[in-house]
């Protein structure tokens, strides 16, 4: 029995002590602000466009299906309110995380997995840099930095896209969608909606590259790292929204 | 210092080191010494720790039980930043190449330059006649033959070039032992001659000492027995060899199953009855 979960407490000891050195070496020189504003880019403006284009369908869509639910009970017209809620609670941080993590915690696990089977790591290692220091702090910094960003973007198309399915198909106006879609908006929910991208950012970061850094067996295991960091991080994303979510509705 | 700590003069020094891998013993009881100027020739299977045995010198991998001793520091225990100025003395090649793919040639020789604190610190220009590090990467260059490219990608560069390039890296920093890891597998025996023949003027020009894996038996036998003539840059045979009197800074260990299975001179290589032993002789007979 004890054999059986020996494998999985191992990582996720391996796990902490990366994150730890991770989060400490942030404080710690040498920095590498050419690499974290290079990682900005890819994971920030390079995820934009595919960020956009499903917040605003997800607008759209839910616009759409709350609207027919809410007729029943004659109350279509508070159609903005629920999509802002949704969205903003919990619609564009996990939609968002689920998109970045699919995007960037398989690109990091790639290219981290790539340069540990070709021996990189090792000789940066040699040649007097700590791969955390200069591969994974700077991932972890960009990361946490870009997704409230993209999330707040999201949140903005997706509202914008249910601005226009009320006014061209529920004959609202979009001024009355607006105003409605912003008063029902509580700090407590704008906190939530900006928590949980930066707590997705750091365990997508961190999953990314903790597999990429512990990958073996050639180009089958960057191909292994890549579909686990994928999987892994998706599945954490939805664990800690359902934490953050309990936590501040029933605190 | 206590009376079992290494002369300060060795260059190496394992003490009965094993590593460990989750049962299975990649370093099984390993102890040698390596002293200024001598080269150790590895020979093993895939798989008997050749690798494990540079990494472990290195501190890139920390044993299970017993001590490496690196230039008279005991590096068994030492933390990752502090290993970083006693690694600046050690160049190594790695099997892979190790090539950042990222960086040019140019910026890749450039590296441990300009990131091991060590070397970063000797290098400011705070001294006439300081070699610049452009300087020195392409004096690097030059003495691998690569100088013309020095902004080219490894990922433009043939297999052979990749090796010579990753030779360069390692001797930008004139370091005091050299760690080659397989550095003529898969290369054509023209190229893998052209390799060696590097070696021998790397170990020539800066008298380092050099621990080498390979699966070659010829690569033994010429860095036994050739060295590099600086006035006519061509390598010639060695006039006095070790069997004839000449001190022996060359010596062979075969490796099975992380065990160092013999370790001699070339000519009691070649007496050893052992088959396994053998197997590396027939395999590459010089």
């Amino acid at each position: 029995m004890l054999d059986i979960l020996k494998p999985p407490v191992e990582a996720f000891q391996d796990f902490l002590i990366l994150s730890v050195r991770a989060i400490r070496n942030i404080f710690r020189a040498p920095h590498y602000p050419d690499d974290i504003f290079q990682q900005m880019d890819i994971i920030g403006v390079g995820s934009l466009p595919i960020v956009m284009l499903i917040g605003l369908f997800s607008g759209v869509v839910m616009t759409m299906q709350m609207a027919r639910g809410l007729e029943q009970y004659g109350a279509r017209e508070q159609v903005g309110q629920i999509v802002s809620i949704a969205l903003v609670r919990e619609l564009g941080p996990v939609l968002t995380a689920v998109l970045v993590a699919g995007r960037n915690a398989s690109g990091i696990a790639s290219e981290l997995g790539s340069m540990k089977v070709t021996e990189q790591i090792d000789a940066m290692r040699a040649l007097g840099t700590d791969p955390i220091q200069k591969l994974v702090t700077p991932r972890l910094i960009a990361t946490a930095f870009v997704l409230p960003l993209l999330t707040i973007i999201a949140d903005f198309i997706g509202l914008a896209g249910g601005a226009l399915i009320a006014y061209s198909f529920l004959s609202l106006s979009i001024s009355y969608y607006w105003s409605t879609a912003w008063m029902v908006l509580q700090y407590n929910d704008l906190v939530q909606g900006l928590i949980k991208p930066f707590v997705f950012a750091i365990v997508i970061a961190l999953v990314g590259c903790f597999y990429g850094m512990r990958t073996t067996g050639g180009t089958q295991g960057v191909g292994r790292a890549t579909t686990n960091a994928v999987v892994v991080a998706s599945v954490w994303i939805f664990v800690i929204t359902s934490m953050i979510t309990r936590i501040f509705l029933y605190q | 210092m206590t009376p079992d700590s290494p002369r300060v003069e060795q260059v190496l020094r394992f003490d009965d080191v094993t590593v460990d891998f989750g049962g299975t013993l990649a370093l099984d009881h390993v102890s040698f010494e390596l002293g200024p100027g001598e080269t150790r020739i590895l020979f093993g299977a895939a798989g008997s720790g050749k690798s494990t045995l540079l990494k472990t010198a290195l501190g890139l991998i920390r044993p299970s039980s017993g001590r490496v001793f690196l230039f008279g520091a005991d590096i068994t225990d030492l933390r990752e930043h502090d290993l970083f100025d006693i690694r600046a003395r050690v160049g190594i090649l790695f099997q892979e190449g190790g090539l950042f793919d990222s960086l040019t040639v140019a910026e890749n020789v450039a590296y441990p330059l300009l990131n091991q604190r060590a070397l970063r610190q000797a290098i400011q220009p705070n001294g006439a006649g300081q070699r610049t590090v452009d300087q020195r990467v392409r004096e690097a260059l030059h003495f691998v033959e690569l100088d013309q490219t020095l902004e080219k990608y490894p990922s433009e560069l043939s297999g052979g070039m990749r090796r010579r390039a990753g030779i360069a890296r390692a001797v930008v920093t004139e370091p005091a032992l050299m760690l080659y890891d397989s550095p003529t597998a898969g290369l054509d025996p023209i190229t893998a001659n052209t390799i060696i023949a590097l070696i021998l003027k790397e170990r020539e020009m800066l008298n380092t000492a050099a621990l080498l894996v390979t699966h070659r038996y010829l690569d033994g036998h010429l860095i036994s027995n050739f060295r590099y003539n600086p006035s006519s840059g061509a390598v010639e045979r060695i006039s006095r060899p070790a069997e004839d009197g000449g001190r022996v800074t060359t010596k062979f260990f075969v490796m099975k199953e992380g065990r160092i299975l013999f370790q001699g001179s070339e000519r009691e290589l070649q007496a050893a009855s052992d088959p396994y032993v053998q197997k590396f002789l027939r395999h590459g007979s010089a």
